[in-house]
């Protein structure tokens, strides 16, 4: 019992990594539709250029100042080259050309900083601590809480802020949110923006877990389950939904893994995410969409 | 509101250019192409043979089967490189296994077993939608990939994680030549495409396409919904299954599952897109894009910078470059090169007019 409370609990704070990156995901769909594949490469720019800028002995919160602001004008780049151009187009359009903005961003980040493997030490011990009979990991204690800080933090940004409401506004319905002012190309800008900050505290995150590689842009597709069960739109979503795939994989791999003779964990995430989708195809928090004739 | 939502609906359809229908490739046409592909061999080399025309006229194939289903069907998939192994495992299982079957019956029932996991997969489809749909076919592609890797049985217990491919013969002529795999490749190809012609200007096709623009719609109208998806599953990846087939036996000369992975998917999805959705000639010209652009890249950056950036940071600098690329397309000409084809002829028409 205390082994398999031991597998869950590890399950579900390793599920709140994947959180992480689904939340980048789910601001930019709610705000402006896009799939935004290029997530996974936003995650391993910025720990990339945070580590660099680390080895050159520029202080931490300096260093992250310095690469929240490359991100943000990656944002304002991709509103101004990519997604401007291509306003109105097709869903799958836009998510092709995330695709390739992915390529590019892999592409130049690894020609401007290198593509070895980095170490990242952000200075959190992880030694187990033990609660009862369960022991728990440090490292994953503190990406855990600060995965609750981001969401809380989002949460007043989107509720309180009059830039969040406008967002609220053009997420819910994007005409009316232009006829009464409110500025579409901006706020674009601003939610990636925001989405490179959630990349950035990923990246240090994940960075910090399995060093500053190149698999680092991987997490995207362990995050998509998550998104699948969570909804593309919700914040809780993408928590809840990190909580079971994390839960549900460490488990499987454990009891499923055995008896199927292998490793089930690149598949697994998914076929519960299908499971999940059959019962509530838009996600357990995704809103369904109307659809009229 | 009305318009937001019925545009939500028509996301996945592609925008068709107007005038002739975009299928309508003439027959003359076809048959010069034919042709012109059929006397090929008389005059290009082995290399020629191996790495660019074989390649080509299988990714075509592919992108032939994903754009029955995304371009025609609007059934978003991401699972291709799935059902492109499930062929090449199958055909190799019969090749092993039932040796007295001739070739092509070996081809077409792995590609019918392909088809077959496609309708499987495409269940969902009944229920899930758009992006939730793409992101669950890469449950299949994930699961697939596992099987292959994770059981012996499929590659009959082979040691090395990669098989070699049995001898491939029709009717007692060797094929394995590259004059042999290419013809070979080509008259499967011309088969399929002039089928697949037939069956998109069928009833079948125009179920599809219906479904495609407004599947709401459609099942108002009384137009079987379910059954015309899981067609379009089954038949894409009966077609994908083919391709895969050919790209294990034809060109690769190993099955190897490795060379079904995710990449591969992405790749065929490039080339629809950028070829066009909903268009036959479009596939041929997106893989024409994807063998060529490439070796061009190559060519020109290691012909200007020669020698002075490590292999590595080339990699880099081709990848940032075709990211780009494929951006700009998008934004130049998103409904992909059959437009651009159209386009050029009406100009031509225009200017040969009287």
């Amino acid at each position: 019992m205390n082994f398999f409370l031991e597998t869950l609990v590890g399950g579900l704070l390793a599920g709140v990594m994947y959180s992480l990156v689904a939340i980048g995901f789910v601001l930019v769909f709610k705000a402006s539709g896009v799939f935004n594949f290029a997530q996974g490469s936003m995650v391993l720019c910025a720990a990339l250029t945070f580590v660099t800028l680390r080895e050159k002995n520029i202080d931490f919160w300096l260093a992250a100042l310095l690469t929240l602001a490359i991100m943000v004008a990656i944002a304002i780049a991709v509103e101004r080259v990519v997604l401007r151009p291509l306003v109105n187009q097709p869903q799958i359009t836009l998510f092709m050309a995330t695709l390739g903005l992915s390529f590019v961003i892999e592409g130049l980040s690894q020609i401007a900083m290198g593509a070895s493997v980095h170490e990242l030490d952000l200075g959190i011990v992880d030694t187990p601590i033990k609660f009862g009979d369960i022991q728990v990991s440090q490292f994953d204690l503190v990406a855990a809480a600060t995965a609750g800080v981001l969401v809380v933090a989002l949460s007043i940004f989107f509720s309180k802020t009059r830039v969040g409401i406008s967002l609220r506004a053009i997420a819910d319905d994007p005409q009316a949110a232009l006829s009464i002012g409110i500025r579409l190309q901006t706020l674009w800008q601003i939610v990636w923006g925001v989405a490179g900050f959630v990349s950035l505290v990923a990246g240090l995150m994940w960075g910090a877990r399995q060093g500053v590689q190149f698999a680092l842009t991987l997490v995207v597709l362990k995050a998509l389950p998550v998104l699948i069960i969570g909804g593309f739109t919700s914040i809780t979503g993408a928590i809840v939904g990190g909580l079971i795939v994390g839960a549900g994989d460490s488990l499987a791999e454990i009891y499923l893994g055995g008896l199927l003779g292998g490793s089930v964990s690149t598949w697994f995430a998914y076929a519960l995410a299908v499971a999940f989708l059959l019962i509530r195809p838009a996600g357990l928090f995704g809103e369904a969409p109307i659809e009229r004739i | 509101m009305t318009s937001i939502s019925s545009a939500e609906v028509a996301d996945f359809a592609p925008a068709r250019a107007p005038g002739r229908p975009r299928s309508g490739v003439s027959i003359g046409f076809a048959i010069a192409a034919l042709a012109v592909f059929a006397s090929v061999p008389l005059i290009a080399n082995d290399y020629w043979l191996n790495a660019i025309l074989i390649p080509f006229l299988i990714l075509s194939l592919a992108g032939l089967g994903l754009n029955l289903l995304m371009g025609y069907a609007g059934q978003a998939s991401l699972g291709t490189g799935g059902f492109m192994s499930v062929g090449a495992y199958a055909t190799y299982n019969l090749l092993l296994r039932l040796p007295e079957l001739p070739l092509p019956v070996s081809l077409l029932l792995g590609g019918v077993i392909a088809g077959l996991v496609g309708l499987a997969a495409g269940l969902l489809s009944l229920r899930i939608k758009g992006f939730y749909l793409v992101a669950s076919t890469l449950a299949t592609q994930f699961f697939l990939e596992w099987l292959f890797n994770q059981y012996g049985w499929f590659s009959n217990y082979s040691t090395s994680s990669s098989i070699s491919a049995p001898r491939l013969a029709v009717l007692g002529h060797d094929l394995s030549g590259p004059i042999g795999r290419y013809l070979l490749t080509l008259s499967t190809v011309a088969i399929v495409t002039a089928v697949a012609i037939r069956l998109v200007q069928s009833q079948t096709g125009r179920t599809w396409m219906a479904i495609r623009d407004m599947d709401t719609a459609a099942s108002v109208i009384g137009i079987p919904v379910a059954s015309g998806k899981l067609k379009a599953f089954f038949v894409s990846s009966l077609v994908i299954g083919i391709a895969g087939a050919l790209w294990a036996f034809a060109y690769l000369g190993t099955v190897d599952a490795r060379s079904f992975n995710l990449d591969r998917s992405f790749e065929v999805m490039f080339i629809i897109i950028l070829g066009g959705m909903g268009s036959i000639v479009g596939n041929y010209l997106g893989a024409a894009f994807m063998v060529l652009l490439p070796i061009l890249l190559d060519h020109v950056v290691s012909g200007s910078l020669g020698g002075a950036i490590d292999a590595g940071q080339l990699e880099n600098f081709q990848k940032a470059l075709f990211g780009g690329l494929i951006i700009w397309f998008l934004i130049k000409e998103p409904n992909g090169l059959a437009a651009l084809l159209l386009r050029g002829r009406q100009w031509l028409a225009r200017r040969t007019a009287p």
